[in-house]
């Protein structure tokens, strides 16, 4: 190709053509594949603080005594979300490898059925990898009465590979409203299935 | 490039302007007050000179040739066009010097990354257009709003020393001890910054970032929002007091107690007269902006007046709905969980008595608070 | 190849067709590059007149013209017309006229996708400005658009600007495959890639950067007007998305565009140095090499526009890295120029003085660049008017006065008429002076502090932006003499041109006639 004279023409010309509309069609779905992996990327490092995923090996670990990690808890609420929202324990300590409970109050003051759901984020982002929720309210949308107030468990273990330079771990949950219609029939039904789950 | 720094400044000082009382022409960046600021200082400086040398002799040798290979002093040109072993070079040199850079870069940043015990812990929130800060381990927290005076910005009034950079409540940290700042917002990105701390991280909706400071000299520091967060991004500056340990321990105990009064405020029987004074404060800072000094609101429409329309002068359920809950899909936020029960019920009351509205309404902070509660 | 050659066979005796259908219907490559020209150079006239606008409320602090929401349309839409509208065109208009004379072809490989891809660009900057005169104002989101201002928080025109945003990126792919394809198939025999002269090197080397990266363009806003109409929640952390995820495509694109408007601007340069040096350029194929390296490198290097958004530190040290490395070959070719004048014999008309300001002020924009690059540094320079100051110093003087140094180089060759020197050189010296007293303070305002995109200001910085105000009005102002200067030459005013004006010019485009006839090259030139 490097010294083609001009007159190979059209077919080139398409050939061309298909391949840059090719990379075109491609680019543009690389954009949108994009979105999975800077999820991916970000498990993996722990970017704005999305928070490693539900452990399954609770019990493997034991907890290491000798050494204490305090972790934090703070609530706020996305715009125009009128819940009362906020942890019971502003901060406990903990030792890395202990399964650890604690409880979130949310209550729906307004006179309508509500759903909200809570967005997790760690910080320091060094220590998400290592923060690990075995149950969460997060993973799932709340549906609350008017009026109604449920305490919402969290059960999360610290990694014990916790790096020795992070002392305090701080999980900050951002409270949102979901703007979802609730029809009152299916309010009336749901209503202690959510109570239930947030026992 | 310093040189260039020197000369405009000469030449513009000397000849343009006589400047005003309070002018200061900074040119540079100020080495601040923590040790990560100074940190950044030198490096900044290192940089900048290293940038400068290679600027004198890059043009040194450019200038040489314009001044001495010209036509009009018939100088014939070479026809040399590669040299492999200078082309080389100046591929390596540069590299070498960057590797030089780089060290002092990585050490500075790895100081910053430090994540040791920290004595203090505020929640820092960005919302359109104020910071609040809350004291984590202390349950208490407050807006921040910029304080400078709608007339200094318009020009009515002459603009005061820290014109917009005054905020009616700075966030307050004691000296000499490590403080963490865990950054969020409510509603779009916004970002906080304080120049002489060296301190600055965006605070994102639904996540939370981490930064710490250190200040060992007390004093008042400011900055301000540095990512465009809508029509205010210019008017929410951060400030800073900085106060000796004991001082900062006094401070913490009122704020405390206030917290507490706060809440017993809700309970205290109110007259109109109180209300109505205590809510033109609060409209000044937390609705003035969009609805305007007067209550005509702004905006080119966008933002409604509240003189004698409907929501101030009849249902008053309604109006405390709309305070409390906002408008969705609009720019009216939901005060109910920025403001007290007192702030709101004053701001209400505020509302249906001033400009002309006078209806004699007026909604207690017990109203509210049942209200917000039912 | 055959329906290139079937119209060149209608229209050969018939020159060009008369009246607006010229215009319209028109296939030429001379006709659609002027066209593009015209177009960028109103469209900066147009997006210059906002940041008169923007540089006269900063005159003094307080709010004095405009309120702030009209400030922050002025700002975004400033951005946009002049990366959309002004520097992206000319260039593109730049190619049109230059790259078949410069490779010998008669005409750009796609005649017909070049009329469709130019005249895509007023239906698109329509829309665009439109925008202003609608319900609730023009985007005030910065040129940026981050979400979630631009999304859950953006004007109801922000659909509008997303569709404007789809027309004009596919106006530019079609651009950037119809260069590709005629510099691949359309070259003279025995032109081979590597005697390619250097603006038809950058460009193609630009043009694979358009098809790589507008793409991701329509890709992130069409997530946006998603997230807008149809409830998805890609950058609503409401629904589980993240705004910064945002930043990660839009810099993904961003970065490697900035290359897009300086690369063709590095090869008109590499051919203007030389012509007035009256000597070859200085290592040919190490330029050719690092403006590949530049282009591979913008790929990488995204993040470093966001060192403040929370990156773990090996992110942050993995950008800043390779953001120093683009030093290595940007330098290279600041060498190769200044080794190119090196004992040459050199003459300063109204290109070379521009080229000469683009090398000189190009290299300040990289300083403060690298200084950027330096993360922990960047706490301190980011979203301050140091930025504002370092892009503008690379675009203005890199961009603009690389067009600049084209439009005087090649309108002896497009209009047969030599332009005033005399106006072209009080055009460059007012340029200079007024673009050095408006960028130049605002490198001293953002290390005192000052945060960009705000529209009034603490009184500390009151004294520099009066300076750069100043400024922005001499540079502004200025640029009517061009307009002048470009209709007096096109009017045939002047001193007619050979067909080398230049002493030194090299290149295939000096050997047709002066203006070049409207079709050239219709049997392919010998290439030694």
């Amino acid at each position: 190709m490097a010294s083609t004279p001009q007159n190979n023409g059209r077919s080139s010309n398409t050939r061309v053509v298909a391949w840059c509309l090719g990379g075109v069609i491609g680019m543009f779905g690389f954009g949108f594949a994009m979105v999975p992996l800077y999820d991916v990327f970000c498990e993996i490092t722990g970017i704005n603080g999305k928070t490693a995923g539900r452990y399954e090996s609770t019990q493997a670990t034991e907890a290491d005594v000798n050494r204490t990690v305090t972790v934090q808890f703070t609530a706020q609420n996305g715009p125009d979300m009128p819940w009362v929202f906020k942890p019971e324990v502003r901060s406990i300590k903990v030792h890395p490898g202990e399964a650890i409970t604690v409880n979130f109050i949310a209550e729906n003051p307004t006179t309508r059925t509500m759903v909200g759901q809570a967005v997790p984020s760690l910080a320091p982002s060094e220590g998400t990898g290592y923060f690990h929720k075995t149950e969460c309210f997060c993973f799932n949308q709340q549906q609350l009465e008017a009026g109604e107030r449920v305490e919402m468990p969290l059960v999360f273990i610290v990694d014990r590979a916790l790096p020795d330079t992070i002392h305090k771990l701080t999980l900050s949950y951002t409270l949102y409203d979901q703007k979802l219609e609730v029809p009152a029939a299916e309010t009336a039904a749901s209503e202690s299935t959510t109570t239930n789950r947030n026992g | 490039m310093h040189v260039h720094v020197k000369r405009a400044g000469a030449l513009i000082a000397g000849s343009l302007l006589s400047a005003s009382a309070l002018a200061d022409w900074q040119m540079n960046m100020s080495p601040g007050v923590t040790d990560t600021s100074n940190e950044i200082f030198g490096l900044h400086m290192t940089i900048l000179w290293i940038c400068v040398a290679i600027g004198v002799v890059v043009f040194g040798v450019m200038f040489w040739s314009i001044f001495a290979h010209r036509k009009s002093k018939g100088h014939k040109p070479a026809h040399f066009h590669e040299n492999t072993v200078v082309e080389i070079l100046w591929t390596i040199i540069p590299f070498a010097i960057l590797v030089i850079m780089a060290i002092p870069a990585t050490a500075t940043l790895v100081d910053m990354y430090d994540t040791s015990e920290s004595e203090v812990d505020i929640k820092v929130t960005g919302y359109q257009w104020r910071w609040k800060y809350d004291y984590i381990e202390d349950d208490f927290g407050y807006f921040s709003n910029m304080s400078t005076s709608r007339d200094e910005i318009y020009n009515r009034m002459e603009k005061s020393e820290n014109y917009l950079l005054d905020v009616d409540n700075p966030m307050v940290i004691p000296a000499g001890k490590k403080v963490r700042l865990l950054l969020t917002a409510n509603d779009v990105i916004h970002s906080w910054w304080v120049p002489n701390f060296g301190v600055k991280k965006d605070a994102i909706p639904g996540f939370i970032n981490e930064i710490w400071v250190k200040v060992d000299k007390p004093g008042t520091y400011r900055g301000q929002c540095t990512e465009l967060c809508g029509k205010d991004h210019g008017f929410m500056p951060v400030v800073v007091e900085v106060l000796p340990e004991e001082e900062y321990n006094l401070w913490l105990a009122d704020q405390r107690e206030a917290a507490e009064k706060e809440r017993q405020l809700t309970e205290k029987d109110w007259t109109l007269e109180e209300l109505v004074e205590r809510g033109e404060g609060v409209y000044a800072t937390a609705c003035a902006a969009c609805h305007g000094q007067d209550g005509s609101g702004g905006g080119g429409g966008a933002f409604p007046s509240l003189r004698g329309t409907p929501v101030v002068t009849e249902d008053i359920q309604a109006h405390l709905d709309i305070v409390v809950n906002g408008v969705s899909g609009t720019a009216m936020q939901a005060f109910g969980a920025q403001l007290s029960e007192a702030d709101l019920a004053a701001v209400i009351t505020y509302e249906r008595n001033a400009w002309g509205n006078n209806t004699g309404e007026m909604v207690t902070p017990k109203e509210v608070f049942d209200y917000k509660n039912q | 190849m055959s329906a290139v050659a079937d119209t060149h066979a209608q229209d050969h005796h018939h020159g060009p067709a008369k009246g607006m259908t010229r215009w319209l219907l028109t296939t030429n490559h001379k006709d659609i590059g002027s066209m593009y020209l015209i177009f960028s150079f109103a469209m900066f006239l147009l997006g210059g007149s906002m940041a008169m606008v923007i540089r006269a409320e900063l005159f003094q602090p307080g709010l004095q013209i405009v309120e702030p929401e009209f400030f922050n349309q002025m700002t975004t839409m400033h951005g946009l017309i002049m990366v959309f509208g002004a520097v992206m065109p000319a260039f593109v208009g730049l190619a049109n006229w230059m790259l078949p004379l410069m490779v010998g072809a008669p005409d750009m490989a796609l005649p017909r996708m070049n009329n469709w891809s130019f005249w895509l660009l007023p239906a698109a900057f329509l829309m665009l400005v439109s925008t202003l005169f609608m319900q609730g104002g023009a985007p005030n989101f910065g040129w940026t658009f981050y979400a979630p201002l631009s999304t859950t928080y953006g004007p109801p025109s922000t659909t509008f600007f997303i569709f404007a945003v789809h027309i004009m990126g596919i106006s530019s792919i079609m651009g950037a495959i119809n260069v590709i394809a005629t510099i691949l198939n359309m070259r003279a025999p025995g032109m081979t890639l590597m005697k390619m002269p250097l603006f038809v090197w950058t460009w193609l080397i630009t043009a694979f950067l358009l098809i790589a990266v507008m793409p991701v363009l329509a890709g992130v806003v069409t997530m946006m007007l998603m997230d807008i109409n149809f409830g998805t929640s890609f950058f609503d952390a409401a629904g589980g998305g993240d705004p910064v995820l945002f930043q990660h495509v839009f810099w993904f694109f961003g970065h490697p565009e900035v290359y897009i408007m300086i690369l063709p601007a590095f090869g008109v340069v590499s051919h203007i140095i030389p012509a007035f040096a009256r000597k070859p350029l200085f290592g040919y194929a190490s330029m050719v090499y690092a403006v590949g390296a530049i282009a591979l490198l913008s790929f990488l290097v995204w993040a470093h526009h966001m060192f403040t958004v929370g990156i773990p530190i090996f992110g942050q040290l993995f950008f800043m890295y390779a953001t120093m490395l683009i030093a290595v070959p940007t330098g290279v070719k600041v060498f190769n120029w200044v080794a190119t004048m090196f004992r040459g014999s050199m003459t300063f008309e109204t290109p070379m003085l521009f080229s000469v300001a683009f090398v000189i002020l190009f290299t300040i924009g990289g300083f403060s660049g690298l200084m950027l690059a330096i993360a922990p540094a960047d706490f301190q320079y980011h979203d301050t008017y140091f930025v504002v100051a370092h892009f503008h110093y690379v675009l203005v003087p890199g961009a603009i006065f690389g067009i600049f140094a084209a439009a005087y180089y090649w309108l002896p060759k497009w209009t047969g008429t030599m332009y005033d020197e005399t106006l072209g050189k009080t055009h460059f010296w007012l340029s200079f002076v007024g673009m050095n007293l408006a960028f130049f303070p605002m490198h001293f305002l953002g290390l005192a502090g000052m945060p960009r995109r705000i529209p009034d200001y603490a009184l500390q910085f009151a004294d520099f932006n009066m300076v750069s105000s100043v400024g922005a009005f001499m540079f502004g102002a200025t640029q009517l003499l061009f307009l002048f200067i470009v209709v007096k030459c096109v009017r045939g005013y002047g001193e007619k041109a050979s067909a080398k004006p230049w002493e030194g010019a090299e290149g295939l485009e000096w050997t047709v006639p002066s203006p070049a006839p409207y079709h050239t090259f219709a049997t392919p030139p010998d290439v030694k």
